[in-house]
């Protein structure tokens, strides 16, 4: 699919991304959120489209990571729970050392813990099928955020600060922005190479017919676990940097934000048309561009618009604008197309 | 945690307590989800706006009672509204994806209740509302359970909306094609059964239950935009762990559900009432999916 323009088109987009900021220097945590919205979509792209599991319940490896991440941050050098009191009084000053310390170590800390609790929820959520597993997941992120809405070591409903950045404003939204940057090409990276692998032909035999790739001496259920695994590894990381950037980290509308966020992640593959690669980019594009103009122009009617786009979208267009486009021009997409049709 | 549980023992009269309001409660729970189990099981849609919709007919007794109107008499007014709503989403929406995958329906209903949800929002606001019906609140048992008599009375009006229901379904002729079309789609539609007709009626019925449900529970308890998901996942729930086309096990799980929010929310605090009922839900997933592991052989 698209091999020879595949590199072209990356590095044109990489390319975007790396002079964006200096171009348009006011609107950088914009961007970035744009680029956050690629690593989402990606993400859900490895289970939803790739593999048949939708999700409903990814953004809660973003809020675990964007917890796992502030903690560690924090708790390199004191204790937490002190510091989740102290909220709103006396600010805490990290050194530069300390502050960078703790960001990296943090990053990597929220990847590890996301895949961890994907890997240890995989087991028991993967028996359930098709919608089950859509609900179940939902279901998951719901108790998350009302459980961490309860508990009190990591500042309850009220919420936990972050680290505050030592260097200027400007200085903050650079780094963040190429951090992000960074785990959005990763990532993109990370899933076309998948996809040109076994692992990945494994991926689409599960989505077509799992009783068939099980039959064929396939392990779905390891299959599964890992991509969940690495799906979550990635969004975890990019919590840890979205919940940097805010500064700030609350149950219910940073970390784990299912009708914003949550739901975002499901309507950009699916605008840009699931199961392929350059599908859940363009749907990102396109999407955070509408997501501006609606959020800017409609306010308070957002979610309507929205919600609009995505019934709109999945009942008349399920198949989304990559998927319409493979139908419309099969030769461009190296897809051999039989000119006698069998008959039905 | 466990000052609450002697409470409990030391005083077993608050147990009365709570179970009489987790029963009250449960009755509507049972409504929604035989809704929900209604559609599920002739359609095979997962309704994820059930919720929505319940908060929706809330709504419209509720307004109706700031007009002036008792939201007794709005229960039946909205019933109706709801059922007409009902037959406009069908329409619109739901025709489409009864033939698809079912995550296409899930997603859809979802991306409803959103909808539903922010335009109640921008009507009415996001405040909690609850409808005043004016009934006095009477003390049992030595004045030790306080009980209102609209409790009583939505007890009452539950058990008959839902005998009536089954009774429509056991015995009329629409009830009897909705029980075919659920059985075989293909058969019935050989039959001279108008399927289409079928699913429009049958999803108007489930809006107009849930219409009845909302009325019922801006009176005795509250609504506020936001719950509608709160519902949707009791009602998934009921209808999960009972299992389908299993009525009184729809019945039985819903008083559940009622009884167990009460005592959780009692016993560990109120803040852990919205994580205990998204909490049940994982945990009933993981019941039935262990459940099942055992029938299941996998390639080792």
């Amino acid at each position: 699919m698209l091999i020879n323009t595949d590199h072209r088109l990356l590095l044109a987009l990489a390319a975007l991304g790396v002079i964006a900021p200096f171009v348009v220097p006011g609107i950088t945590i914009q961007i970035a959120v744009f680029w956050l919205m690629v690593l989402f979509a990606l993400t859900w792209d490895m289970m939803g489209g790739q593999m048949g599991y939708n999700s409903l319940g990814n953004i809660l490896f973003f809020g675990v990571g964007m917890y796992a991440s502030v903690i560690i941050q924090v708790s390199m050098f004191m204790d937490v729970g002190q510091f989740a009191a102290a909220h709103g009084g006396d600010r805490i000053e990290f050194t530069d050392a300390q502050y960078y310390w703790g960001l990296g170590l943090g990053i990597l800390g929220a990847g590890v813990a996301a895949t961890v609790v994907a890997a240890s929820f995989g087991w028991t959520l993967f028996g359930l099928r098709g919608p089950y597993f859509a609900i179940g997941s939902l279901g998951l992120v719901l108790t998350a955020a009302e459980l961490a809405g309860t508990w009190d070591y990591i500042g309850a409903g009220g919420g936990l600060e972050v680290p505050v950045f030592p260097g200027s404003a400007e200085a903050k939204a650079m780094l963040f922005y190429f951090l992000i940057l960074a785990m959005a090409i990763a990532t993109f990276m990370f899933c076309r190479w998948l996809y040109s692998t076994r692992f990945g032909l494994a991926m689409n035999a599960i989505r077509d017919d799992e009783l068939k790739a099980e039959a064929m001496g396939i392990h779905c259920l390891r299959y599964k676990t890992i991509t969940w695994s690495s799906s979550a590894f990635f969004v975890g990381m990019s919590g840890a940097v979205f919940g940097n950037i805010t500064g700030f980290v609350e149950p219910l509308e940073i970390a784990f934000p299912t009708v914003t966020f949550g739901i975002f992640m499901v309507a950009m593959p699916l605008l840009g048309g699931k199961g392929t690669l350059w599908g859940p980019v363009l749907g990102a594009a396109l999407f955070h561009l509408l997501k501006e103009v609606t959020w800017t122009y409609f306010l308070g009617w957002q979610f309507i618009a929205l919600g609009v786009l995505i019934v709109v979208n999945i009942v008349f267009f399920q198949q989304g604008i990559m998927g319409w486009l493979m139908e419309k021009f099969p030769e461009r997409f190296g897809i051999i197309v039989e000119k006698k049709e069998a008959a039905e | 945690m466990f000052d609450n549980i002697q409470i409990l023992i030391a005083a077993p009269v608050f147990n009365v307590q709570l179970i009489l309001d987790g029963l009250f409660i449960g009755a509507t729970f049972a409504l929604a989800a035989y809704g929900l189990a209604l559609v599920w099981g002739v359609m095979n849609v997962k309704n994820l706006a059930q919720g929505d919709f319940v908060i929706m007919g809330g709504y419209i007794a509720w307004y109706l009672s700031t007009l002036g109107i008792h939201p007794l008499w709005g229960l039946p007014i909205s019933i109706v509204l709801m059922f007409g709503f009902g037959f406009v989403i069908y329409k619109l929406i739901i025709r489409h994806v009864i033939e698809r995958d079912m995550f296409i329906s899930l997603l859809a209903t979802f991306a409803l209740a959103l909808i539903i949800t922010q335009t109640l929002t921008q009507l009415f606001g996001p405040e909690v509302q609850t409808a005043e019906s004016h009934f006095p609140i009477r003390q049992y048992l030595d004045n030790t359970v306080t009980v209102a008599d609209i409790r009583l009375i939505s007890f009452g009006l539950c058990c008959v909306l839902a005998t009536g229901i089954i009774l429509f379904m056991r015995n009329s002729r629409m009830g009897q094609a909705i029980r075919a079309t659920a059985q075989d789609p293909r058969a019935a539609k050989v039959m001279g059964i108008d399927t289409d007709k079928v699913y429009a009626f049958t999803f108007s019925l489930n809006a107009a239950i849930c219409g009845a449900a909302g009325s019922l529970i801006v009176m005795i308890w509250n609504i506020q935009p936001f719950f509608g998901i709160g519902y949707s996942i009791r009602s998934f729930v009921i209808v999960t762990a009972a299992g389908f086309g299993n009525l009184p096990g729809v019945i039985a799980m819903a008083f559940g559900m009622g009884i167990i929010e009460g005592y959780g929310g009692f016993v560990f605090g109120s803040e852990f009432q919205q994580a205990i009922v998204v909490g049940m839900l994982v945990v009933v997933l993981i019941i039935r999916q262990i459940d099942m592991r055992r029938h299941r052989q996998v390639v080792q």
